[in-house]
């Protein structure tokens, strides 16, 4: 055991994280001294992100655990941070136009979407109970803010109160689970607990343990039946925090998710794998079923991603080193295809159209082709056709759990793919031949111009060229877990 | 004499959650909601300690700390949400919560 307190090197390590802070702070303070600087708050929370990444990038290979066994710097946290990074930026990329035509200030909105990304990255590098939940909470917190922030919109309230009472709820379920399991193992860090775990036999207890963890974890990728909120959620918040949501908050549970079952609870593979496997059925299912009525774009998008939460989850299930590099592989090329896909909705609102209705899809290529293409390619590889990246990232997610034994769950899951293309088409229908519907010009802004071509350029580089994100996946993953003393993942 | 061992805690923690889920799922008052989730959280805080106590490791009573903590925050972002949502539509039932179902 290390001497107690920090050693000069564990703060060299933080460095992303801790620029990360000292960048949200400065924005508080320049937006006190300088108020009403909206361009100013834009072009430092995006400095900020810049060189968080860069810094955090000269981590690459890295695999050491700091804080006196609180924090692990790993290729799987680096990978997972990436996302966030990427994902913050975009969101702050799209919020930019987004807050002038709702003409909102932006105010404190770009330090706490910082807070929130800071949150994300202890989720992904905490290997550790406590460590784990306050990362949880940091994001949360942020969110709940971030859901409600168009304070007079009655549906921005809506979703700030469910998304804050079910959220806390959710809470309230893990931390009483992470209770049992710190009373059956003695300790909170998640390679104490494999071993403890691992030397003990299985209990009643226990399992209700591991399931109030399951139920907490589902709660936050919103996995069926534990979904209720984010439908909601999507549809109240502001359309850029719906994005961020979607993507960068569901990529920050997973990374949560795996470390703690496949690290923690690695004795128990067999017990959370069938709970895991009925999520991700009922969580495909239910989420494509109930995508197909709906009218509302971002409503849709909700129960989309839903489903796309259930496709993540056979991975998980899997529960192999392939299953977590195809999690992975998911997570990284939904961010593109899912935060493209919202752009391309945040530019529809114009000063006097919503613009989040199917209807207001209609006539999009007539109006504005690139938007319009861009949006079919989203739809394309969310929907999983080749040669999109959505295309690649289901390969690998059906061949993980294929390998495994898990045919029946691919079965499942093609299904699913093939259901959710009817709803991703309409879409697709109403850009191409529908007729025009009223409303002003759509103007492409620098801002989500660049947005939408990170969306455009990611979903096609990794749909042709995927080796080298499966080589960065596969990376990620097989540092992850060395940490653990399980043998899970070889 | 009865004794109080680690174990009448951890069922007292048990009580309260049950309590404190009942609570959230019957309760339609947004305030009384919320009550019901601090309840969880305490349920949360007793087990740890009580635990804690039991194993004779520290790391549970740190956690309460933190819990506290995060329930204090959650409490002072939660309310200013409610009251928002309360300046809206002067109601705090959830049923009243309506403009967007499928």
């Amino acid at each position: 055991m290390a001497a107690l307190g920090f050693s000069p090197s564990d703060f060299y390590y933080l460095l992303p994280e801790l620029i990360l802070t000292a960048g949200a702070l400065l924005l508080l303070l320049v937006n006190v001294i300088v108020p009403r600087r909206d361009d100013l708050l834009f072009g430092l929370s995006m400095g900020t992100l810049a060189v968080s990444t860069l810094v955090l990038l000269s981590f690459a290979g890295v695999d050491i655990v700091i804080s006196r066994g609180l924090l692990a710097i790993d290729g799987f946290a680096l990978f997972f941070k990436l996302i966030f990074l990427v994902s913050a930026g975009l969101t702050i990329m799209m919020s930019a136009p987004y807050l002038r035509v709702e003409g909102v200030r932006a105010g404190e909105y770009y330090f706490l979407i910082l807070c929130a990304t800071l949150g994300m990255m202890f989720m992904a590098s905490g290997i550790d109970l406590i460590t784990l939940f306050i990362g949880l909470e940091t994001m949360a917190i942020a969110f709940y803010i971030l859901a409600g922030y168009l304070k007079p919109s009655h549906r921005s309230n809506e979703a700030a109160v469910k998304y804050f009472l079910l959220g806390a709820f959710s809470l309230g379920i893990l931390l009483y689970g992470m209770s049992i399991v710190y009373g059956m193992t003695g300790s909170t860090r998640l390679d104490e607990i494999a071993v403890a775990l691992a030397a003990q036999d299985r209990s009643l207890v226990l399992s209700l343990g591991m399931i109030l963890l399951a139920a907490g974890m589902g709660f936050k990728i919103a996995a069926v039946p534990f979904h209720m909120w984010a439908p909601d959620v999507y549809e109240g918040a502001p359309t850029p925090v719906t994005a961020f949501l979607s993507v960068g908050s569901k990529a920050a549970s997973f990374a949560m998710l795996l470390r703690i079952f496949i690290e923690g609870l690695a004795a128990l593979t067999p017990d959370w794998q069938v709970v895991f496997a009925f999520l991700a059925v009922v969580t495909m299912t239910v989420g494509n079923i109930a995508a197909i009525t709906q009218s509302n774009m971002k409503r849709m998008l909700a129960y989309s991603s839903i489903a796309h939460a259930g496709y993540v989850l056979i991975g998980v299930v899997a529960a192999t080193e392939r299953g977590v590099v195809a999690a992975l592989v998911y997570l990284w090329v939904y961010l593109f295809m899912q935060l493209g896909a919202f752009t391309v909705i945040t530019m529809l609102r114009r000063r006097d159209v919503v613009g989040d209705e199917l209807k207001d899809m209609s006539g999009l290529f007539a109006r504005s082709p690139i938007a319009a293409v861009a949006m079919l390619l989203f739809m394309l590889s969310l929907g999983g056709i080749p040669p999109t990246a959505g295309f690649m990232g289901k390969v690998w997610i059906f061949g993980a759990a294929i390998d495994q034994g898990f045919i029946w769950l691919a079965v499942v899951g093609v299904v699913n793919s093939a259901i959710s293309l009817y709803y991703y088409l309409r879409v697709v229908v109403f850009m191409f031949f529908r007729e025009e519907t009223t409303g002003s010009e759509i103007t492409i802004g620098p801002a989500l111009a660049t947005a939408l071509a990170v969306g455009v350029v990611g979903t096609i580089l990794f749909g042709i060229y995927p080796q080298w994100l499966f080589d960065q996946a596969q990376n990620a993953a097989a540092l992850f877990g060395s940490t653990a003393s399980s043998a899970m993942l070889r | 004499m009865l004794e109080i061992t680690p174990l009448h805690y951890t069922a007292l923690s048990a009580a309260l959650f049950i309590i404190g889920v009942i609570g959230v799922l019957v309760r339609r008052n947004i305030i009384i909601i919320f009550m019901s989730i601090e309840l969880i959280l305490n349920a949360v805080n007793i087990n740890l300690v009580a635990l804690s106590s039991q194993l004779q490791n520290l790391v549970g009573q740190v956690f309460v700390v933190f819990v506290i903590a995060v329930a204090a925050a959650e409490a002072a972002v939660g309310l200013g949400i409610i009251i928002a949502f309360y300046r809206n539509k002067e109601t705090v039932n959830i049923d009243e919560m309506s403009l967007m179902r499928w």
